[in-house]
């Protein structure tokens, strides 16, 4: 504990010497001393190294069945087997895969939807912001997983494109709502104004003006997407709505429970995608942090 | 005031008409014939498929122009009827709904408030405090990241499955009788524990996040300099920082309601606690989708009067609604 806070004492100190001259440099400078930034980066980086080799690294197809049943883990099975004799290592390895790209694409998609959403009504105002903002507050009520139920009852073993669609139509008015007040408050500035008088177009302005002000904004609502679609597209799997096979952390958990791992003591097969997801979700959330911290200069102060 | 209920209380309407059109409108979007689906289980000739084919096309209203079945629907929806369970056949969906919906608020309602209260309070306390800071901070992050349905799988396989503390899976000992008795209270109260610190455990996580974010920025806050340099008391200031970090913490409870649902859906399946969580998976596998259609609206009225119930507190909490300077934000 008294190592860390003389470094934090350190942090302090150092910047207002050599900040003021090179702002690139500072950021950078305060990004690599920002040990949540780091630890979270460090986190998410290694999970994502994991799942970018994981066609490489893993021994098996994630539902081949490889050994003996039930096999706690040892050298031949580094995780273990499953109730059907599947190396769980592989199938870890393979569903983070399905997870980065689940929540890449669908917090994608939903941070498109939420800016386009957002943007539009900050920045047009009037009726048109009345109606996108009704037509926000009405979906932000409607729980996603209330509406997966009736849509996922019909539809067996969806694609993780469906998934990431689906995640994508849903998780984006919490994000618009808040993209628009931002934008709400940029708009009323006097550099808007001037580029609205000296007739450049509207997108342009949108692009060109507000956007990169809020940039660090935008930047850190992805980052929440991108977690949250990760966690809602694990309880989608672990309802049994996802892919077939164990192939996905989310059905890992599904496939465990459904064949009483809990009673049979199978620990090794449902607690490495539970640890892995909160890996993920939970570095995201500490790199966020972090990140407002590196961008924000008053929050440095701590 | 009468504004900001008024608004409110459209945007409710709204959501509760655009969920029912949902509701009705998905299952006959889905690709395949929900009828040729539920046939194809038995084994028929030819004859008798076309026969009962139309005899139950004509059973669900389905030869009927789509404007006369959505008028139907909500004609029998405001006389409150969800039609018949399959999975529970011939109990009325809304029986079925009944029995589940009291499981699931003792669940739900403690867990909410409860991890709203502490995670509020501990996250006060937390902020601005180094040692408590480094400690708490980390804890919450770990539990705020936490998929529901894994952490109750974890309390299960420990508490349950290996040291044999608390029951593994039910709502209630299946060798007792639900009576009035301290040996059934005792066993729904064992049932229900460890799907309720499931819920709390991962709610707890972000509100202490969330509220020692709001503290440090509140102190932060000219207001608080200011009293500070009048010589107020530290305990003083906190309280008033305490006092305006609740109101976006209140936005914020409104706004995590369907994810809460959500954590409740899965973790009463790991647990096997009979509320409607649990019926979502029945009903899935039995493929019933009239259960599944009438859990929907459930959730979407409870989640409706939860957002109402919040708007009410927040209105008592912030004085600047009741005297309609902050009219339509929030």
């Amino acid at each position: 504990m008294s190592k860390d806070t003389t470094t934090t004492k350190d942090d302090t100190a150092a910047p207002t010497e050599e900040g003021n001259t090179a702002p690139r440099h500072e950021l950078v400078y305060f990004a690599l001393r920002n040990r949540k930034l780091v630890i979270g980066l460090s986190i998410v980086g290694l999970l994502g190294l994991a799942a970018i080799v994981a066609p490489f690294s893993a021994r098996s197809n994630p539902d081949a069945f490889v050994g003996p049943p039930m096999q706690p883990p040892s050298s031949s099975y580094l995780l273990g087997t499953t109730y059907f004799g599947q190396d769980v290592y592989s199938q870890l390895v393979n569903g983070l895969r399905q997870s980065f790209l689940v929540g890449i694409m669908g917090g994608g998609i939903a941070f498109v939807v939420a800016t386009a959403v957002g943007f539009t009504a900050g920045y047009r105002g009037g009726a048109v912001d009345e109606v996108l903002n009704m037509l926000t507050n009405v979906l932000l009520v409607i729980p996603t997983l209330a509406l997966l139920i009736i849509v996922g009852g019909y539809l067996k073993g969806t694609s993780i494109v469906f998934e990431a669609m689906f995640v994508g139509a849903t998780a984006w008015p919490w994000a618009a709502r808040a993209i628009r007040a931002q934008t709400l408050s940029l708009v009323s500035r006097d550099f808007v104004g001037l580029a609205r008088l000296s007739g450049v177009r509207s997108w342009r302005i949108v692009v060109g003006e507000v956007a990169p002000n809020m940039s660090s904004y935008l930047f850190l609502t992805f980052i929440l997407l991108f977690g949250n679609a990760i966690l809602i597209s694990a309880s989608y799997d672990f309802l049994g709505f996802g892919p077939p096979g164990g192939v996905s952390l989310g059905s890992m958990m599904n496939l465990a429970f459904a064949w009483n791992a809990l009673q049979l003591h199978i620990w090794w097969w449902f607690v490495p995608p539970g640890v892995a997801i909160m890996g993920i979700v939970g570095g995201l959330y500490v790199t966020n942090v972090g990140l407002d911290e590196v961008f924000n200069p008053k929050l440095r102060s701590l | 005031m009468r504004r900001y209920f008024a608004r409110k209380l459209l945007t409710y309407f709204l959501t509760f008409f655009v969920a029912v059109t949902l509701d009705w409108g998905i299952p006959r979007l889905m690709p395949g014939d929900p009828i040729a689906g539920l046939l194809s289980k038995f084994q028929l000739q030819p004859s008798s498929y076309a026969v009962l084919h139309s005899s139950y096309t004509r059973a669900f209203n389905l030869g009927e122009p789509l404007w006369r079945q959505y008028l139907d629907f909500w004609r029998a929806l405001l006389h409150g009827s969800l039609g018949t369970s399959i999975y529970a056949y011939p109990d009325p969906v809304t029986t079925v709904i009944r029995h589940a919906v009291v499981f699931t608020l003792a669940l739900l309602l403690p867990a909410t408030v409860l991890s709203y209260l502490a995670g509020n309070k501990v996250g006060a306390i937390a902020a601005r405090r180094k040692l408590l800071d480094d400690t708490v901070l980390p804890f919450s992050y770990v539990l705020t990241a936490t998929p529901y349905q894994w952490l109750a799988l974890l309390l299960a396989f420990v508490l349950a499955s290996v040291a044999h503390v608390f029951p593994i899976s039910g709502g209630f000992s299946y060798s007792l009788v639900p009576t009035l008795s301290w040996a059934f209270l005792w066993s729904l109260l064992t049932h229900w524990f460890l799907p309720f610190v499931t819920l709390f455990l991962v709610g707890f996580g972000g509100w202490a996040i969330g509220m020692r974010n709001l503290i440090i920025y509140e102190l932060d806050a000219d207001y608080a300099h200011f009293l500070e340099s009048l010589g107020a008391p530290r305990r003083l200031v906190r309280k008033y920082a305490y006092k305006n970090a609740r109101l976006p913490q209140l936005t914020g409870l409104a706004l995590s309601l369907g994810t809460i649902v959500g954590g409740a859906v899965v973790t009463e399946i790991v647990f096997n606690y009979p509320g409607i969580g649990w019926l979502v998976l029945q009903a899935i596998n039995s493929e019933d989708f009239f259960l599944l259609q009438g859990i929907f609206l459930f959730i979407i009225v409870g989640v409706l009067l939860a957002n109402f119930v919040v708007d009410v507190v927040y209105v008592l909490v912030d004085p600047r609604t009741r005297i309609g300077l902050q009219e339509g934000t929030r």
